[in-house]
């Protein structure tokens, strides 16, 4: 294909719209679809639409190193916005080795120009974890390796988002014994702020959400000490899993298609990670199909987000949950226990008092009697 | 040698005070009903952290202290040989079989299995002879028919002068067996209430470790001995006074002052033997601190001391009004160090509290009420009370 | 006809008083022997390891599975939880947790199963009783519900049916009745509560603390408490036995002091007798001859 079919993605917002058969009102509708999906407010969808709307999308460039593509075809089969919309009416992915239809020097030119165009501006997403041992041999596109592909790319990008466990912590290449040094994007860009969305693959929306927010409002979104977004990764698998009621009755199960494992109850037992795993899986689903991730199928989760777990804890074995304390309804050591009643306590002292009461003008009563006087008997 | 005799009082049983304290019996009556009907939960204030209360340490704990009346007047009178003293014992003996027998009902109503309790005296073969509890309950049940036999010859005597045809007929043929037997019978009522009195005592040392250093002792067992002999004494001056004087007979001071250094130096060999103990094991420090154990236990060793001084004077001996209001105070204290040792000194835990519940006290209270009305009916049927100087019949 | 002066009856009551009071560390000795069950071979008990406890209460859902307890039931925003806050007559073995500011700890708790229990000392007619394997076994068919046990227990462990009109005491009883042993034990995801024989578990404990240097307190609480329990702890080497509401109890067993004082005092009712016979001759020398009839009561 030429030069000029490449363009096409650049035309304006409504043009393309009316291209690929779509009306302003549907463009607008896929805009608010793609805000909600991300959790963006819902003026961005106007937002969105304007800078759609604009000459010039906002330019994304794809890295991929040593990955397996899964984070781009899990990417393609998000349907808010779809891939297509995605592509043609939000963003210009200038270059992206798998979907575009360019190849060899072709390629490469739209890279170079696209940088050129876009310097400082574009957002560069990394997927693939970074060799550098020998030099970086180990990883080689167009005659470059891919430690000098991502310094040089990078040093013209105006955001860096590492997508999928490999670009943000080392993923599966980096497990031991890691024969290629196999490192995240952070690594590498040491001093840059390189957003993470790490996840095997990464949850699709994490990065749209992270994409669009830049393209559309120029920020990131806040994150946290690993650079990951807060809003998708904040919390545990844990503590939004739909089996936690089992968790917390007791009800495990034990073996893969036991009672316990059939009636849908807790993988805890089995080695589930998801007390320690940072991701959003359980709430926004892969591909929208509904049940469509490890635990809803009845497999623990493994926690391939995380460094620590993903290939480095055996599957089966339990891990610690992280928690940030018990809830205040648990039972304490010194838990209190009934209440006194004040009507006893008044009836008490009502009759004690008549007692004492009682005692008193006993006493006065036979200290007013006269002493006895006649001869009693005694020895 | 005494010329007193025995008299029933004779008169109006329902008078408004026997009435009201029908009144109270029949309202601990209804409690009951709850209390068998509902179950223990619901009907008292005893709960997981505090198991034992009011039932236990008031109704059984105090209430046969208060009755040990006829183990220390027995003392007084068959063993030291005191026969001036021998007007008190009759009424002394009523007073201790009322507190016992409904010591022994308030078991019945505390203990959640009551219908096994026929298997204690009976299951010989089940008896775990560690337990002091095993001590107190049988020595309680056979205590409560002793203490009925040493009183009737009161009864025997009613029957034999003025009873009906059968009446007499069996008092005369069973008088003359009882008199054979009564030495070993009132020997009996001497020797079983240092048994569980002690044995009371003895209770209270299993659980340990939750109990406060001031009245955990080892010596528990001798402490409550001593204890109940001197409240012995003193609920029979304090019950003398009240029943002569209210039923407007005059009664000699002087009689009653001779106990007067007894029950003083008894008192004081119980605070020496407190005091000691508690020094020799280190806890004294703790009866200085500022909290409401250490309030507690100066109150009940005050109420004590200054009246058992007060006893050992000279206003003891002649006035009433000193024996009377020593007796008082001396029940008190008495009695608080029981129910304290029980229920005060007791600590399950932290979070837990207790208070008895309404329906608690009105069956405690009931059950206080309905001694008294039987108290009143048995001495104004009965020749139990006796006077220096004969009464002007009320 | 002799008798007894006051003097000599005060000072009958201070030599019995002080041979009260020398007679129970005396006898101690003597019942030394009889009372010390010491650790047997086939004890059974389980090891409870704090630091791996997570808190997740399967053992104490799976305990009330086992023993046929209902809930205790508790509303919270509307919605029914079981969730009893201590051991009671519905509960054999509880969670609880211990907070020292931001550190939390997770303690379980049931029946202790002491080589000297209290409340088979205590129970008057046996219906508490070491059986097999040290496990103390509750006979309800004996049980008076007077609740001495409870009294008596240096763990608060035995607990009282308060809501029922015929009513038992509940506490636990390693699940004797159940093959597979101990229901809490087989639940447990973190091997956090474990079952077996003490020697095994003992020589468990000692090799988690070997293994894991600084981690846990020397202490095993248990081994000595209250005379040696056959359920053993292990905690965090910051959190202290007491933080987690385990008595502080030191190597003697609960009933040492009330047994020696029943066995010293009435051991083969030798002492009662003989009061006995010195009382009944007194009183008979008292009352006979003339005087008789004014001392009759």
């Amino acid at each position: 294909m030429d030069r000029d079919a490449l363009r096409i993605s650049n035309l304006t917002g409504a043009a393309a719209a009316i291209a690929s058969g779509v009306g302003r009102r549907d463009f607008l509708k896929i805009c608010s679809l793609a805000a909600a999906a991300v959790g963006l407010p819902v003026s961005a969808a106007e937002k969105m639409a304007a800078r759609a709307a604009l000459p010039k999308k906002p330019s994304v460039i794809w890295l991929q190193f040593q990955e397996c593509t899964g984070c781009t075809e899990s990417l393609l089969r998000t349907s808010h916005p779809g891939a297509g919309e995605l592509i043609l009416d939000l963003i210009s992915l200038d270059y992206h080795e798998t979907l575009m239809a360019a190849a060899g020097h072709q390629a490469e030119k739209s890279l170079t120009e696209a940088i050129k165009e876009n310097d400082g501006k574009f957002v560069l997403v990394v997927e693939g974890a970074i060799p550098v041992k020998d030099n970086g041999n180990f990883c080689r596109i167009g005659d470059r390796t891919a430690l000098d592909m991502l310094k040089d790319v990078a040093s013209h990008a105006g955001a860096i988002i590492a997508i999928g466990s490999c670009a943000s912590w080392g993923g599966i290449p980096s497990a031991d014994p890691n024969p290629t040094g196999a490192s995240s994007a952070g690594d590498i860009l040491k001093g840059k702020t390189v957003v993470t969305i790490p996840g095997c693959p990464a949850n699709p929306y994490n990065l749209l959400g992270v994409v669009l927010q830049y393209a559309t409002f120029g920020t990131l979104p806040e994150l946290d000490a690993k650079a990951r977004p807060k809003f998708a990764y904040s919390r545990v698998i844990h503590d939004d899993c739909p089996r936690r009621a089992h968790f917390d009755a007791g009800r495990f199960a034990q073996r893969y298609g036991d009672e316990g494992s059939r009636q849908g109850w807790c993988l805890y037992k089995m080695g589930c990670k998801g007390p320690r795993t940072h991701a959003n899986c359980s709430l926004l689903h892969f591909g929208e199909v509904v049940g469509a991730w490890p635990i809803g199928i009845g497999a623990q989760c493994f926690g391939c987000t995380e460094k620590e777990l993903a290939f480095r804890v055996p599957m089966f074995q339990t891990v610690e949950p992280e928690q940030l304390g018990p809830p205040g309804m648990y039972p304490s050591v010194n838990a209190k226990h009934g209440d006194v009643s004040p009507v006893a306590t008044g009836i008490a002292g009502v009759a004690i008092g008549a007692a004492i009461g009682a005692g008193i003008v006993m006493s006065r009563k036979l200290g007013q009697q006269p002493p006895e006087k006649d001869g009693g008997e005694e020895k | 040698m005494s010329h007193a005799t025995a008299t029933p009082v004779g008169g109006k049983l329902t008078t408004p005070f026997f009435n009201l304290m029908a009144l109270v019996a029949l309202v601990g009556a209804v409690a009951l009903v709850v209390r068998f009907g509902q179950g223990l939960g619901a009907a008292s204030g005893m709960t997981d952290g505090y198991a034992w209360g009011i039932w236990i340490a008031i109704d059984v704990v105090v209430g046969t202290a208060l009755g040990c009346g006829g183990y220390a007047m027995a003392l007084m009178v068959y063993v030291a040989n005191r026969g001036k003293y021998h007007p008190l014992v009759r009424p002394a003996l009523l007073t201790g079989a009322l507190g016992y027998s409904f010591a022994a009902l308030s078991i019945v109503v505390d203990v959640g299995r009551y219908w096994g309790m026929w298997k204690i005296p009976t299951y010989v073969s089940w008896w775990n002879f560690d337990s002091a509890l095993l001590e107190v309950a049988l020595c309680v049940m056979t205590y409560v028919m002793v203490i009925w036999i040493e009183f009737s010859p009161s009864v025997l005597e009613r029957w034999r002068a003025s009873g009906t045809p059968g009446q007499r007929t069996f008092a005369e043929s069973a008088g003359p067996k009882l008199d054979k037997a009564l030495p070993w019978i009132i020997a009996l009522g001497i020797l079983l209430p240092t048994m569980h009195q002690s044995s009371l005592g003895t209770v209270m040392m299993l659980p340990y470790s939750k109990m406060h250093p001031l009245w955990f002792s080892p010596i528990l067992p001798l402490l409550f001995l001593v204890n109940c002999l001197f409240l012995g004494y003193a609920a029979v001056i304090g019950e003398t006074t009240v029943s002569t004087s209210g039923f407007g007979r005059r009664s000699d001071p002087r009689l009653l002052g001779s106990l007067a250094p007894v029950m003083g130096w008894l008192i004081l060999f119980f605070l020496a033997l407190r005091f000691g103990n508690l020094a020799m094991r280190g806890s004294l420090p703790a009866a200085f601190a500022a909290n409401k154990y250490a309030a507690w236990f100066w109150l009940e060793n005050l109420l004590l001391l200054v009246p058992g001084i007060v006893l050992l004077g000279k206003n003891a001996r002649e006035r009433a009004s000193t024996q009377f209001g020593a007796a008082f105070a001396i029940m008190a204290g008495g009695v608080l160090y029981r129910f304290n040792t029980y229920i005060l000194a007791y600590d399950p835990g932290p979070g837990w509290s207790y208070f008895p519940s309404v329906l608690e006290i009105l069956v405690t209270a009931g059950f206080v009420a309905a001694q008294v009305m039987i108290y009143l009916f048995v001495v104004r049927r009965f020749p139990v009370l006796t006077s220096a100087t004969p009464a002007p019949s009320r | 006809m002799t008798t007894i002066t006051r003097r000599q009856l005060l000072q009958g009551a201070a030599v019995a008083g002080v041979a009260a009071a020398t007679a129970a560390p005396a006898t101690a000795e003597a019942s030394a022997e009889s009372e010390a069950r010491g650790r047997q071979p086939g004890d059974l008990g389980l090891l409870y390891d704090s630091t791996l406890c997570i808190g997740c209460r399967a053992c104490v859902t799976k305990c009330k599975q086992a023993n046929e307890l209902p809930v205790d039931a508790l509303t919270i925003n509307g919605a029914p939880y079981d969730a009893p806050n201590d051991l009671n007559a519905t509960t054999k073995t509880v969670i609880q947790v211990a907070t020292q500011g931001d550190r939390f700890a997770f303690v379980k708790r049931q029946c202790m199963q002491c080589l000297d229990p209290a409340c088979v000392s205590a129970c008057m007619i046996k219906a508490y009783q070491k059986g097999p394997g040290g496990v103390i076994t509750y006979d309800q068919s004996r049980c008076l519900g007077d609740r001495y046990c409870q009294i008596a227990c240096p763990f608060n462990v035995p607990k009282f049916q308060w809501s029922k009109a015929i009513p038992v005491m509940v506490k636990c009883e390693m699940c004797r009745h159940r093959k597979e042993g101990p229901a809490c034990s087989e639940v447990c995801p973190r091997q956090a509560v474990i079952s077996g024989k003490v020697t095994d578990l003992m020589a468990e404990a000692r090799r988690r603390q070997a293994a894991s240097p600084g981690k846990y307190l020397a202490r095993i609480y248990g081994e000595t408490e209250a005379g040696g329990t056959q359920c053993l702890y292990l905690s965090a080497a910051d959190v202290p036995f007491e933080t987690l509401g385990l008595p502080k109890l030191d190597a003697t067993t609960q009933p040492h002091l009330s047994t020696s004082i029943q066995h010293g005092l009435y051991n083969k009712m030798i002492a009662p007798v003989a009061l006995y016979a010195a009382i009944g001759f007194a009183v008979w020398k008292n009352t006979r001859g003339g005087e008789d009839e004014e001392k009759k009561p």
